[in-house]
């Protein structure tokens, strides 16, 4: 009967398993999904995907994470998209990842997030939203490097963002230069866990070879 | 039995473990709304597993799932309803048509915006210019009513300030600040001038100009009504310092550290004397207009996210200006002019909770103006001759006039997103005249009562119903004015929409000084709009019908004498377009208007019904900027054209009570092109510590010389053309300003 109770025991620790495995088999499965991911409609369906299993396991931050992110993607992409929509959702997803987080280091990658929708909102109309919606977008990275100082994202977006700038607007490679050059420094010792964020190396590195 | 119970627990761990070895179910469908269109993008899942699909573009879902037993299917998207079922999963394949239902929204929920131009707030799609526009028109010296006479249904008048609105006259249209009436919007009026408007545009962070059907929360005005909503809290503290050969002024505003409450103040000293003799001027100033502004303001946040917010301006100035006199080679008028002018305005905005909002406002407000008139020789000295026109030419007139003013708006959120408004408002007037000693005092008490409803039947179908009482003292008569306005969304971006209103206004204080046995003025307003928006682009097109009814007429008792009363009349129906385009070439913004407008009134001393000397047959403006990024500057061009208006001599026929035109004819068309041009060193250096844009300006760049109407000599064999005080006005001005980079605010606050 002691054997039972303990192959019972056993049994019940690897459903364990199998639950955690089947979440991260879901999440990996997805995640593999933003590199074919192309349109819009693809974008949506991947958030989709990730909401509805952030909506399952109620207790993981990353599904939502993910399902802002991918919207942001779409953001970047499609010049007929509502942003002030899509900014809105992605800011609800950050908002309940937010709610799920377990640390500062968590909390400073879903502001990198929140500064990307910022900025596609502020896109829209430069010249009349760069003063409410700049300084909102450059509040995130500021408060997501106090959380985490470490975390490359928040260097890399920083640095894009100057690079995009004209130099009449206190822009300019040369201005983006050291920053973008700590971001590929910060990714290149970061070691992310399982899951975790790790995107916009390639991107920095590349467009810290176009400051040389 | 221990064997069997192992096999048991390893068959269970098995379905367990390897979800990939069941069979896989479909689970399709189609999601549509209530008109049988399709919803692409809602959400639909199995609730509490991974599975789902989203719907794609013409309405269809699919997905498969290995779950087995009793889920939910949930179906979810922004706008509708959620809707839920409960499903069997089985082995068979499951099919669903689901119908979701709309949810009354406010963001997709069709706005009324019949006869009004919404301007300024910069989320709202139905903007049409924001209040970085209106200050960046060119040529437009920063001027609000400038700005808005680029769009359609406002007239190009030149020689008087004030709106002058779809057949309307300028006093018919008003402005109002945060809710209240303001009774001097403008400076004083010079003859045959145009006075700028009192208030700077950047203390605005929306506009709303209706050109006809207005809200019944407001009242009082035949024509138009420009509404403006004043800023909250600024963003930082700053201190600004403007110099100019005209003007001299400086400024401070601080930012509590809480970010909860404000207070600034204001000065600027203006005085043309160095302009004047650098660009010569047609009438001679013997006293050279100088004014002095002071403003202060404070602002406060409460603890429920309301708003209490103070403003006072005060300012005083002075001019002198000399002209030929009409009825002599010889003989000169001598005109002057001393204005004190002191405005105060508190509001409070607040949430009560429950749904319950509430808007108060308080005003008060006095002006004084010292007018004079002397009739002068070549000398300029002063000379007194005896019989008419010459005894009229010698006055001395002094005016003041106050109002205080209290208004209470509540409103409460109904079923859905409908709501209702009420309130009412008390206004208390004193205006206190004397003409050469000769004294003449008005005291009004009005007061009004509103109520309105926005109802939404669907997001497509919105109603806008009101009512307002009014009563006067000062001509013991009330009147009930409805206002109904519907709007049908006709597509994406696209509405229809229509407004039905009365308007009463009452008679000017210049006529209830003769006579206060008079009756409201009125109009009835129809007006049909079509809009579509989309994101950086509007088109839209507007025709109305106004009727008006006892307009004041003029009643001649004799030569120099007369009175007034209601029998007076008319109409004004025009079609007007505007299209706005910020889209299609890059950092260029254009805008287009035109107003075909027919209108014939029989007010003052038309001996019929005539078209009005203020209104042209058709206008247009089109207005363009551009932003240079490399050179670090902006250049903009307003152009405005308007056929030509007529004009008339009236003469009293010494019997019957009647005026006849004497004369009449229709002046040429009208043309001005407006240039603005900012430099911004400062741009692009967020971290420097000054911020500084140099402006300079000229208005009627092509030196067009328009004529606005006639003057008549008493005898009617002269007449003079009313034209420019000076061809063109030239600015040039360098706008500092320390804390936060503000020169985005600068290059706007001084176009």
């Amino acid at each position: 009967m002691k054997k039972i109770i303990v192959f019972a025991a056993l049994l019940i620790s690897v459903c364990g398993h199998a639950q955690t495995d089947r979440f991260t088999t879901a999440m990996k499965k997805n995640l593999a999904l933003f590199d074919s991911s192309k349109t819009t409609a693809d974008y949506q369906a991947l958030s989709a995907a990730f909401e509805r299993i952030g909506d399952a396991e109620k207790t993981q931050w990353l599904p939502y994470y993910y399902a802002g992110l991918a919207l942001t993607s779409a953001g970047w992409t499609d010049s007929k998209l509502d942003k002030d929509a899509n900014a809105e959702k992605i800011k609800a997803f950050c908002d309940k990842a937010d709610a799920l987080a377990k640390d500062d280091v968590d909390r400073s990658e879903i502001l990198a997030v929140r500064n990307m929708a910022t900025t596609q909102q502020m896109l829209v109309d430069p010249q009349s939203r760069w003063m409410s919606y700049g300084q909102e977008g450059a509040g995130y990275l500021q408060k997501g490097k106090q959380l985490n100082p470490n975390n490359p994202r928040l260097y890399y977006l920083e640095g894009a963002g100057v690079f995009g700038t004209p130099e009449q607007f206190g822009g300019g490679k040369a201005k983006a230069k050291p920053i973008l050059q700590k971001a590929v420094d910060l990714y290149k010792a970061e070691q992310p866990k399982t899951l975790y964020p790790d995107w916009g190396k390639k991107e920095a590195e590349d467009m810290l070879a176009q400051c040389q | 039995m221990r064997r069997l119970m192992i096999l048991a627990l390893v068959t269970i761990a098995m379905g367990i473990l390897s979800p990939a070895g069941q069979a896989q179910v479909v689970i399709s469908g189609k999601v549509n709304d209530n008109k049988g269109k399709p919803i692409p993008g809602a959400s639909v899942a199995l609730k509490d597993t991974y599975d789902g699909a989203l719907v794609d573009s013409s309405g269809n879902f699919r997905f498969t799932t290995t779950e087995k037993g009793e889920f939910i299917l949930a179906i979810t998207n922004v706008g509708y309803k959620s809707y839920e079922e409960k499903l069997v999963i089985g082995s068979e394949a499951i099919t669903r048509s689901i119908q979701l239902k709309e949810e009354l929204s406010e963001l997709k929920a069709v706005t009324v915006i019949s006869g009004s131009f919404a301007a300024g707030d910069a989320k709202r799609a139905a903007t049409v210019l924001t209040s970085l526009d209106v200050l960046t028109v060119g040529g437009g010296n920063a001027d609000i009513t400038a700005a808005v006479r680029t769009l359609p249904g406002a007239q190009q008048v030149g020689e008087q300030e004030g709106l002058f609105v779809r057949g309307g006259a300028g006093y018919e249209t008003k402005q109002f600040i945060d809710g209240t009436l303001v009774n001097n919007p403008y400076g004083t009026s010079i003859p045959d001038m145009a006075t700028r408007g009192r208030f700077s545009p950047t203390l605005f962070k929306g506009t709303v100009f209706t050109t006809g059907g207005y809200s019944a929360l407001y009242g009082q005005a035949l024509s138009a009504a420009l509404i403006l909503e004043s800023i909250d809290l600024p963003d930082q503290s700053t201190a600004t310092l403007s110099v100019s050969p005209i003007i001299l002024g400086g400024g401070f505003q601080q930012l509590a550290k809480n970010k909860k409450s404000s207070w600034g103040v204001n000065y600027n000293y203006v005085n043309l004397i160095a302009y004047f003799n650098l660009v010569r001027q047609t009438p001679d100033y013997f006293r050279m207009p100088a004014f002095h502004d002071a403003d202060a303001n404070f602002r406060v946040r409460t603890k429920s996210g309301g708003m209490i917010k103070y403003y006072t301006t005060f300012s005083a100035g002075r001019l002198g200006l000399r002209r030929p006199d009409i009825d002599s080679a010889a003989l000169k008028d001598a005109f002057g002019l001393t204005n004190y002018n002191w405005y105060n305005n508190l509001s409070w905005r607040e949430n009560l909770g429950n749904g319950w909002k509430m808007n108060l406002g308080l005003s008060y407000s006095t002006n004084k103006d010292n007018l004079s008139q002397e009739l002068q020789n070549k000398d300029n000295q002063q000379q007194w001759l005896t019989g008419m026109p010459w005894e009229a030419k010698n006055f001395m007139i002094h005016n003041r006039q106050e109002l205080s003013q209290v208004k209470a708006v509540f409103e409460k959120k109904l079923f859905g997103i409908s709501a209702i408004r009420f309130g009412s408002e008390y206004m208390h007037g004193y205006n206190r005249s004397s003409y050469n000693n000769i004294l003449s005092e008005l005291t009004e008490n009005f007061a009004a009562a509103f109520a309105e409803t926005d109802i939404y039947v669907t997001n497509d179908l919105a109603a806008k119903i009101g009512g307002r009482y009014e009563y006067s003292s000062i001509i013991s008569r009330s009147n009930i004015a409805p206002r109904v306005s519907v709007a049908y969304k006709v597509g994406n971006g696209a509405q229809l929409s229509a407004a039905y209103g009365i308007f009463y206004q009452k008679p000017e204080n210049t006529q209830l000084v003769y006579t206060q046995d008079l009756g409201y003025t009125r109009a009835t307003h129809y007006i049909l709009t079509y809009q579509k928006t989309t994101n950086e682009r509007i088109f839209r097109a507007e025709t109305f019908y106004k009727q008006y009814d006892d307009l004041v007429k003029t009643v001649a008792v004799s030569n120099t004498y007369n009175t007034f009363n209601n029998d007076g009349g008319g109409y004004a129906r025009g079609i007007e377009f505007f299209w706005r385009d910020k889209k299609s070439i890059r950092n260029f913004d254009y805008w287009v208007s035109y107003s075909l407008l027919d209108t014939k009134r029989d007010y003052l001393n038309y001996p019929t019904e005539l078209r009005p000397n203020f209104a042209a047959r058709h206008t247009a403006s089109l207005v363009m900027k551009r932003f240079f990024v490399d050179m670090k500057t902006g250049f903009n061009f307003t152009y405005s054209f308007a056929t030509g208006r007529p004009y008339y001599q009236f003469l009293y026929n010494g019997s019957g009570n009647k005026y006849t035109i004497g004369d009449q004819g229709k002046t040429k068309e009208f043309h001005n092109l407006g240039f603005s041009m900012n430099y911004v060193p400062s741009l692009g250096k967020p971290n420097a510590k000054v911020f500084w844009v140099l402006v300079a300006s000229v208005t009627n760049v092509l030196g067009y010389d328009p004529v606005f109407g006639y003057n008549y000599s008493y005898n009617g064999l002269r007449k003079e053309p009313i034209g420019l005080p000076a061809k063109r006005f030239y600015f040039i001005g360098a706008f500092f300003s320390w804390g936060v980079d503000r020169t985005q605010d600068a290059i706007n606050n001084n176009l």
